[in-house]
């Protein structure tokens, strides 16, 4: 059984209700888009409100997560590591296992399904950095017989070149984006472009909790699926510790994987949520995409249609980033993040690439699992956070993906020539 | 002293458009980018632009992240910032523009992070002294134009808000109510480039507008000749032009020909 999109509604019962009717998340969010747009993103507020409470489409899309996608996906106790730190016991939340080998495509999925049984629109476009998303957005519109156009930066083209094939075999038309950086926010300028072009039949599928509202709200609900099962089963003693973790980490890039892990355990006073960002080659060399520890240049900004915490020059120019995982490598960051850490509910780290690296080794040697670059950044935060907590503790891992697209990347870092 | 100078920045964008408001008869005016292909040709093309007869300017602020543009502008606003255009430069170069005597209101086109990352007051009081009269910020709808708006008010300038073959008549309200000086309007659905031909719809879709305000409406995207500049005088208050002649100025002798194509643009919207 898949735990039901209905649950969601309960967790506002905490007290605030994030976002607000104009999408903001206190100071962060909002709808920073040109006039042509705002009528699409007032039909997505309408038809992401109905797909809630809308029992027929709940009961098809819990339906293709269970028999489709493989969820719920497993916890894992990580004995090995746990044992390798000789501290607290790790829990992994396995999206590596879900169908194309990320946590993506429960948003994929859901917004797909929404736009063809609630708006009847037939054709998709989506950016990707690291390609798992647009996989998962090729995947599903297979499935749902959609059209399907995914945007995808020059670099990251020749960085994740599997993914790229396998968008091609699922259908769809990969498009090579060579403006600025040629990474993902020029493959997001080069969607959101497509879509104002061809607004009256296209949905943009966004794929992280970024860019203007609806989307963060939208995406996090989709995602939240990935906290409430692990909750769920952390809390049931037959599969989990029978308690809830002390400490849940999750790498963040746009913040999707993270906000879906954290959502369920807001309420949960005692759950500590830690965000790891990308630290690049450390925050000194300002090649890095870590929003929240560069003081310099991660300032409140505004970038594709949200207000955030945004690298950029002196001049409000959006900084160039860096980082070994593309589905990191982004200059904004998720403006519920932003309102997560005001509030100090969730603390954010960075890991540099050879922090990543080392977890991304050390969780193939001793667990079997090769995760992807992204999650390696989860799993490189450890070393750190043994120091932060007690050997009593349950630290849960959100393996946000699997690494099979990164073997060129890790094989030319750790055996460059080979 | 001329009388110019005791009105607002809206005042004389409004007077600027009703000088050439009539049945046959629109505005012209050409977008400029600052810094673009150089700082000192983008001085030299805002003079040719006043020869040929511009009514005001829009002076384009470069931004890394120009995503309402087509590629003619993305790669000129990329050109402008590997020059080292910034946004303080560009209020210096509109500055030393009057200083030079260029007397027709400007508009700056900018997206919206480089003046949050400036401070909103602060860029519309730094504008104010450089000799802006308005502001059109692509990706600033009303919803979000509160701080802007509260500033331009108080330093009597216009915020220009946009509108769409896309919007809703609530949509159209709101923004009718919200604009200053005049409303943009975007010919079609997509970004800012050269078009063959102008949509259909063009005239109803600025009738709609009409029958919500008496405030101008200038019809942009698109327009890319005089024969197009004079359709849009016929329906519309005014012409805005800016990839054609960016596109212009790149081809063979740019400078002569983009003021020839002034010229014939500032005819269509002149109506002669
Ligand atoms: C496996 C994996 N994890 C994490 C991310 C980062 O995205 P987000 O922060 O939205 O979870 C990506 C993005 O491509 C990814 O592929």
């Amino acid at each position: 059984m898949v735990d039901s999109m209905q649950a969601i509604f309960s967790a506002d019962d905490y007290g605030v209700h994030y976002p607000d009717s104009r999408g903001k998340f206190g100071p962060y969010g909002g709808k920073y888009v040109p006039e042509t747009l705002i009528p699409a993103l007032e039909e997505l507020e309408e038809i992401h409100a109905t797909a809630m409470q809308d029992a027929g489409f709940q009961d098809e899309l819990n339906s293709l997560l269970e028999t489709y996608v493989g969820r719920p996906t497993p916890l894992t106790h990580a004995r090995r590591l746990t044992e390798h730190f000789g501290g607290p016991e790790i829990y992994l939340k396995r999206e590596d296992l879900a169908h194309t080998g990320a946590h993506k495509i429960n948003n994929a999925l859901g917004q797909a399904l929404m736009v063809k049984r609630i708006l009847g629109k037939n054709r998709v476009v989506a950016e990707t950095g690291a390609g798992q998303h647009g996989v998962a957005v090729a995947t599903v519109c297979a499935l749902l017989d959609m059209e399907c156009v995914v945007y995808m930066g020059s670099v990251d083209m020749a960085r994740q070149a599997p993914n790229v094939f396998r968008m091609r075999l699922l259908g769809a038309d990969v498009r090579e984006v060579s403006s600025g950086s040629q990474t993902l926010k020029d493959a997001i300028n080069e969607a959101i472009r497509d879509w104002v072009t061809n607004v009256p039949d296209t949905h943009y599928l966004l794929g992280s909790a970024l860019g203007p509202h609806p989307f963060p709200v939208m995406v996090r609900n989709l995602q939240s699926v990935i906290g409430r099962e692990a909750r769920r089963q952390m809390l049931d003693p037959s599969v989990g510790p029978g308690q809830l973790p002390d400490v849940v980490v999750a790498c963040v890039g746009g913040g999707s994987n993270a906000i879906g892990m954290f959502y369920p355990f807001v309420m949960d006073p005692g759950v500590r949520l830690l965000g790891v960002e990308a630290g690049g080659r450390g925050i000194e060399s300002q090649k890095h995409a870590a929003r929240f520890a560069d003081p310099k240049m991660g300032r409140l900004g505004v970038l594709h249609g949200t207000r955030s915490y945004v690298l950029q020059d002196e001049d409000g120019q959006i900084a160039l980033t860096h980082s070994i995982s593309a589905g990191l490598d982004y200059a904004s960051v998720g403006p519920e993040h932003a309102l997560l850490r005001d509030r100090e509910r969730a603390e954010y780290f960075y890991c540099t690439d050879e922090q990543a690296l080392a977890g991304f080794e050390l969780l193939c040697r001793q667990e079997g699992i090769i995760p992807a670059l992204e999650s390696a950044h989860a799993v490189g935060w450890l070393p750190e956070l043994m120091s932060d907590v007690s050997s009593d503790d349950v630290v849960l891992v959100s393996l946000s993906g699997r690494g099979d697209k990164d073997l060129d990347t890790v094989m030319a870092e750790l055996a460059p020539g080979a | 002293m001329n009388g110019n100078d005791c009105m607002t920045g809206v005042e004389r964008i409004r007077s600027a458009i009703a000088k050439r408001q009539g049945d046959a008869t629109a505005a012209f005016m050409p977008y400029v980018l600052l810094g673009f292909p150089s700082r000192m040709e983008s001085v030299a093309m805002v003079q040719s632009m006043a020869d040929a007869g511009a009514d005001l300017f829009e002076f384009g602020f470069p931004f890394s992240d120009p995503l309402a543009d087509g590629p003619t502008l993305q790669a000129a606003t990329h050109k402008a910032l590997l020059n080292g255009t910034t946004t303080r430069q560009c209020l210096d170069i509109a500055k030393e523009l009057r200083d030079a005597g260029i007397t027709q209101p400007f508009c700056a086109m900018s997206y919206y992070n480089p003046i949050f990352n400036y401070g909103p007051a602060r860029f519309i009081e730094d504008a104010a002294r450089a000799g802006f009269d308005g502001f059109i910020i692509p990706d600033l709808p009303p919803d979000e134009g509160e701080e802007m708006e509260e500033a331009c008010r108080e330093a009597g300038l216009a915020l220009v808000y946009l509108l769409a073959p896309s919007s809703s008549q609530e949509r159209v309200e709101l923004v009718t109510e919200h604009s200053t000086g005049f409303i943009y309007l975007v010919s079609v659905l997509g970004t800012t480039g050269v078009r063959a031909s102008l949509p259909d719809y063009l005239t109803d879709l600025v009738a709609l507008v009409r029958a919500n305000t008496d405030t101008p409406v200038c019809v942009g995207f698109g327009v890319s000749n005089g024969t197009q500049a004079a359709q849009v005088a016929s329906i519309a208050d005014g012409a805005i032009v800016a990839s054609a002649l960016i596109d212009t100025v790149l081809g063979p002798n740019g400078a002569d020909a983009v003021k020839c194509l002034a010229r014939k643009l500032a005819q269509g919207a002149h109506g002669h």
